[in-house]
């Protein structure tokens, strides 16, 4: 081992403006052979832009990117690629109705003249997929894969076309806390065959394990570069936000009442009929936060749908407040004091082509002040508007501004604020802080934790367990559409949950984690 | 891991007995009606054949555009403006053969027009369709003039020994060119879409073409090459109609083909074969109302009835089976995922 | 296909209204100037003078006080057609169907106009005029519920709707209810009722006033109504919607109903204040024709009116350019093709004037077949 590998990536003073906002500015980075390097920051810090330059899917408006001290200019993908750059994107980049090999070969095509034949590529992917640990099977069509699977798929994706540069955007956060300790081991492996890593990240913990080095960014501008050894969490914390943050959420004794949301056997089907929610009972107190843990895709989707009345019921009863609300409509079920913040905010919750004011009395517009039997009072709503913007501090320019102008943040906040205007019984909140900055999120979780206070029954679904474990009083964990355990919040584990979320049987897991130093989990043993 | 080597692929291995069932019924059908009335049955199978010729033609232009995540609600006008042009390229020229290609190349001209609409211009694609189909009643209606005279039209050729097979051989083994290159091109575009490179290419940039773009495929490079194609296939589909089987243009003579072929490509969940079924669905209600005079004699007495409707309700056959397909298929197909979106990187 | 923000009602500066009409209306214009001097080369192509083809045209539309007469009367179900279309598009559906909407009316309009004898003028038109409305909507409603309750997309059920209709008119005016007066051969209905024809009042035509006033009411659902708020948050936004409470089936029904009352409202005012009778090939275009207008309207329902009248001009004059230059009248639809051409096309527009894209609601249909 030398002292100093070869760079085998280096950025040079990017900088990269869209309409409004600089993206990125001077940013310079560079990249050991065999090395992992965190670019940690937040949401909207530019860290995707930055790495989707590198990939040629933008081009910089000024600076330069040398690979292997050669400079280049990328204005592709095929270019980056052909230079050896793989990327595995946050959203994945696979075609759901394709299988494994033919996503794969995608756009690198093997046959016979322009006819496909797949057979050498199946050899090229079982090896590779031997090599390196990645388990996958390559007639399996996509759309019948967990993420944990898909993600393998990727990064087989980009070792099939020789990469040995690969860019990781934010790759866990979809993952179980097991299955990121899997992607770490095969991190680990492509490292010591002398691939080199970038890996995208806002959660500290991660970087901080996997990290050789690790650079921090904030509004687009490196704002520092550390050591696993030298950072803390609350170091890291601080670089990335740019002053001191809160880490715990701080939140008193819950004093849970009445039940409030009743489920009992609900089952529900998705799209395709295939039945998702298989049998879900559960009761949500006033006053209290119910957290439903579990990976993405598991039914918790479908589920908030047919509380919301957005999706059939199958079979089984859904309560609120005592009434039967099984299958009403999602107007009565919003009328009984049901306040639903969805999941895709830009999709679901707001009409980006409308005004604030507009989207502020999306679903209130038809009852008093707002309207007098079917004529609208501009007025009121305008005045309801102005109220709202200053008591949840949305940042717009003004209650006519479209709503699409708002950042992520302040888009959350419309709709935080146009649910919990009303009065508010049972708050379900699904995903509420994805993809939003620090301060949003305090604000958010803040308003959350106040709701509870004030006596609604909160059930929030979140991919994210730590949010999960730092707001919610009881966790329930949802794997293939059933609950598999219910837990006291106060007592529960990242492993634990973590366990929980991959299926693991609740007693046995239970009973092995309370063994847990002289009897590891046989599961993860036997996968090692 | 190694298990998977042995597994076949599902779609392989299903076995489509509905589609057996319901093909093999129609088989028995046809046999006991031309044990009944041969003559009759079999010209209400050429015909079928025939008159389902522009519609297959239509929905493959369909199927390629979409397939690649243009919605072409414009074949309409593609195969109008073709078959007015492909008719002047005939008085002009007088080569058939010569007016067929102008009839593609004019249809690979209104599908480029599209695609720029579509595509570059990022005009929503339905109305960019309209657009065409507008344009296309407008100018036909205004260049055209009363009174021109054409030269033939492209006759059936037989094909020896086959042509003699009874039913089959007057049916598929005696057809003009355009219908035999409507049957080669349902093959050959069922073997570019899903056996090479191209067409899992063009089956990604429809589906998912963030995915495709990222491997390095030029997206919009592949949609305006396919709307090219499908633009071709709509020409061809007109040059049948004026250079196959009218002999000369008349006004709107598509006469709302080209959305009964949207709606067979639909039927069919945009495959070739599959729509090829809707076509000849479509053909034989056609072909039902063409041969109605010649038929009326022939029918049972139980069916005596429909020989005495009003023509008017035998015309509206064809568009209340589009409207019942289109009702009774959409739910359950499932289009390309990314039709009709403009493909902006992030 | 951009809305501007003249119409929100929630409007803080007050100049800005006008301010941004002026703007709205720079790619319209721009779009019938273009379109008119393609259309001058077509002309010029075939062989004719350009300028004494678009004088005459103009001459035959706006010479003369009878010139105008007939401008206004061509405009009349163009208006109609026009709200029809703008008004689905608000709840992104694209009611190519008009067409049809219009015969049903027209013939339901004829059959109350002629088969009551003797019922006062007060009585007999409105019965009429509404028999008609309602029966396009009728017609329109089956695209409606199958949209809603099956996916089928409007598009294709629309105009194959409007075939059917065209079957359906003809044989009724060629059988049940033909004109059975002897001399009589072609397929029409009786001529209506003296008292179902629509009067003018003060010097205008009662169907052009009606129109008008369909134009106000039309603006008034949308901009000032929580169903106007309903309807637009569908065409925006149909997931929100669903989410915010709305029922989309419902408002995909409502929209194509209230479309093609409409349409069907054009039909039948044309029948009793123009023709005074039902004939098979009436108003063949109009819903080609309702579209450009809709779309040169920007979809804004007061906008139809102007939008209407220049296409009204264009067809009153195209018998006289016709007779004056010996330019086919279709020149008229290749025209009003190339004005929806650059309308849709706005971005070739705005490029050559160097105008920023326009915030706000725009037209969306493209979200592909089915849900």
């Amino acid at each position: 081992m030398t002292a100093e590998p070869e760079i085998v990536l280096e950025a040079r003073n990017i900088t990269k403006r869209f309409p409004g906002v600089v993206a990125n500015e001077n940013v310079s980075l560079k990249l050991h052979r065999g090395e992992v390097l965190a670019l940690l920051g937040e949401n909207g810090a530019g860290k995707t832009t930055l790495m989707n330059i590198l990939y040629g899917l933008y081009h910089q408006d000024s600076g330069e990117v040398l690979i292997r001290g050669e400079p280049v200019r990328i204005s592709s993908p095929s270019e980056s690629i052909k230079r050896g750059i793989g990327m595995v994107h946050q959203h994945f980049m696979l075609v759901p109705v394709f299988t494994v090999a033919e996503n794969i070969i995608l756009g690198a095509e093997t046959g016979n003249g322009p006819f496909l034949d797949l057979k050498v590529a199946r050899q090229r992917i079982r090896e590779l997929s031997r090599q390196y640990h990645l388990d996958v099977d390559p007639d399996a069509y996509v759309k019948d894969l967990s993420v944990g699977q898909q993600q393998r798929v990727e990064i087989i994706k980009a070792l099939y076309r020789n990469a040995d540069i690969l860019i990781l955007d934010e790759p866990t956060a979809v993952l179980t806390p097991q299955e990121t300790e899997e992607l770490f081991a095969i991190i680990r492996s492509l490292t010591a065959r002398g691939a080199s890593v970038i890996f995208i990240s806002h959660k500290l913990k991660e970087a901080l394990a996997i990290a050789d080095r690790i650079m921090v960014l904030r509004r687009g501008r490196v704002v520092g570069e550390t050591t696993p050894r030298e950072a803390t969490e609350r170091s890291l914390a601080e670089m990335m936000v740019g002053r001191s943050v809160m880490l715990e959420v701080e939140k008193g004794e819950a004093h849970p009442g009445a039940p409030v949301l009743t489920l009992e056997n609900v089952t529900v089907l998705d799209d395709r009929g295939q039945q998702v929610v298989n049998g879900v009972s559960l009761e949500v107190h006033a006053g209290e936060i119910l957290g439903i843990a579990g990976v993405q895709g598991n039914g918790q989707t479908e589920l908030v749908e047919a509380i919301t009345g957005l999706r059939p019921v199958h079979s089984g009863r859904v309560r609120i407040n005592g009434r039967d609300v099984t299958n009403a409509s999602p107007r009565r079920i919003s009328e009984t004091g049901c306040a639903h913040v969805p999941e895709d905010r830009q999709e679901d919750g707001l009409v980006l082509t409308y005004t604030v004011a507009d989207n502020l009395v999306l679903n209130t517009y038809y009852t008093p002040p707002f309207a007098h039997g079917i004529v609208r009072d501009d007025r009121a709503i305008l005045d309801h508007a102005n109220r709202l913007i200053e008591r949840y501090d949305v940042r717009t320019p003004g209650a006519l501004t479209l709503v699409s102008a708002l950042s992520g943040g302040n888009k959350q906040k419309v709709i935080i604020a146009r649910e919990l205007s009303r009065e508010v019984r049972l708050l379900i909140a699904a995903q509420p802080t994805r993809g939003i900055d620090v301060g949003s999120i305090e604000f958010i979780h803040q308003q959350i934790i106040a709701e509870r206070d004030r006596g609604a029954a909160v059930l929030l679904v979140s991919a994210e367990l730590d949010e999960i474990m730092a707001l919610s009083d009881r966790i329930a964990v949802m794997y293939h559409g059933r609950i598999v355990a219910t837990l006291p919040a106060a007592s529960a584990t990242r492993e634990e949950l973590g366990l929980l979320m991959a299926g693991a049987q609740p007693v046995n897991a239970a009973s092995e984690l309370a063994t847990d130093g002289h009897e590891p989990v046989n599961v993860q043993r036997r996968g090692v | 891991m190694q298990i998977t080597d042995t597994l076949a692929r599902p779609s392989a291995a299903r076995i489509p007995w509905v589609t057996i069932g319901v093909w093999g019924g129609l088989a028995i059908l046809v046999l006991v009606a031309y044990l009944r009335a041969p003559q009759a049955t079999t010209a209400v199978l050429t015909s079928t054949i025939r008159q389902s010729t522009p519609i297959i033609l239509g929905a493959l232009a369909g199927i390629m555009c979409e397939r690649s995540g243009v919605i072409n609600i414009g074949i309409e006008g593609m195969m109008l403006i073709s078959a007015f042009l492909g008719f002047l390229f005939n008085v002009w020229t007088g080569d058939l053969l010569l007016a067929t290609m102008g009839a593609l190349l004019v249809g690979a001209a209104v599908g480029a027009f599209h695609a720029v609409m579509s595509i570059t211009l990022k005009v929503d694609q339905i109305i960019a369709g309209t657009v065409i189909n507008i344009l296309a009643v407008g100018l036909t209606g205004y260049f055209y003039q009363q009174g021109l005279t054409t030269r033939g039209k492209l006759a059936p050729v037989s094909i020896p020994v086959l042509a003699d097979i009874p039913i089959i051989g007057p049916v598929f083994f005696s057809n003009p060119p355009i219908t035999y290159a409507s049957l080669i091109l349902i093959v050959v575009i069922h073997v570019i879409l899903f056996r090479t490179a191209w067409g899992l290419r063009t089956r990604a940039v429809g589906e998912h073409p963030a995915a495709a773009d990222t491997v390095g495929i030029a997206v919009n490079r592949v949609r305006y090459i396919n709307v090219i194609i499908g633009g071709m296939l709509a020409g061809l589909a007109g040059g049948f109609l004026t250079l196959e089987s009218v002999g000369s243009f008349e006004r709107n003579m598509t006469n709302g083909r080209g959305f009964v072929s949207l709606a067979v490509m639909i039927f069919g969940k945009w495959t070739p074969f599959g729509a090829w079924g809707g076509s000849l669905l479509f053909g034989f209600a056609n072909a039902l109302q063409s041969q109605i005079q010649f038929l009326k004699n022939q029918l049972p007495p139980w069916l005596a009835w429909i020989g005495d409707l009003p023509p008017q309700f035998i015309g509206m056959l064809p568009y209340v089976l589009t409207i019942a397909v289109l009702a009774g298929f959409v739910g359950r197909a499932r289009p390309p995922a990314a039709i009709g979106k403009v493909y902006e990187k992030e | 296909m951009e809305r501007a923000e003249s119409q929100s009602p929630l409007q803080a500066d007050r100049l800005a209204p006008v301010r941004s009409l002026l703007r709205a209306m720079i790619v319209p214009v721009a779009s019938v100037v273009v379109a008119l001097a393609i259309g001058a080369v077509i002309i010029a192509l075939s062989g004719a003078n350009p300028l004494v083809a678009y004088s005459a045209l103009f001459e035959g539309g706006l010479g003369s006080g009878r010139a105008i007469g007939r401008t206004l009367e061509k405009a009349t179900p163009l208006i109609f057609g026009g709200l029809a279309v703008s008004l689905a598009f608000k709840c992104g559906l694209f009611n190519i169907g008009a067409q049809g909407q219009l015969l049903l009316g027209a013939i339901f309009a004829a059959f109350i106009g002629f088969s009551l004898q003797g019922l006062p003028a007060v009585l007999h038109i409105p019965l009429a005029l509404l028999v008609g409305a309602v029966m396009g909507a009728v017609w329109a409603a089956i695209a409606g519920t199958l949209k809603a309750f099956t996916g089928a997309h409007e598009v294709i059920t629309t105009i194959m709707l409007n075939f059917v209709a065209f079957n359906l008119t003809d044989w009724l005016a060629d059988g049940p209810w033909k004109d059975r007066s002897p001399g009589n051969i072609v397929a029409r209905t009786p001529a209506v009722a003296p008292e179902a024809r629509l009067p003018d009042i003060a010097g205008v035509p009662l169907g052009m006033i009606l129109a008008v006033l369909a134009a106000i009411a039309v603006w008034w659902l949308i901009w000032r109504t929580t169903i106007g708020f309903e309807l637009r948050t569908v065409g925006q936004n149909a997931s929100a919607a669903k989410y915010a409470g709305i029922s989309v089936r419902r408002m995909t029904v409502l929209a194509m109903v209230a479309s093609g009352f409409l349409a069907g409202l054009g039909g039948a005012v044309e029948t009793l204040g123009v023709v005074g009778r039902f004939q098979p090939g009436f108003n063949v275009g109009l819903g080609f024709q309702a579209i450009t207008i809709a779309l040169l309207a920007r979809t804004n329902p007061i906008a139809v009116i102007p939008a209407s009248l220049l296409i009204g001009v264009m067809q009153a004059g195209a018998s006289r350019m016709q007779f004056n230059s010996g330019v086919a009248s279709e020149i008229i639809d290749v025209i009003q093709a190339i004005i929806l051409f650059f309308v849709a096309a706005d971005s070739i527009i705005r490029w050559v004037l160097r105008l920023r894209a326009e915030e706000g609601e725009r037209v969306t249909l493209s979200s592909g077949w089915g849900s």
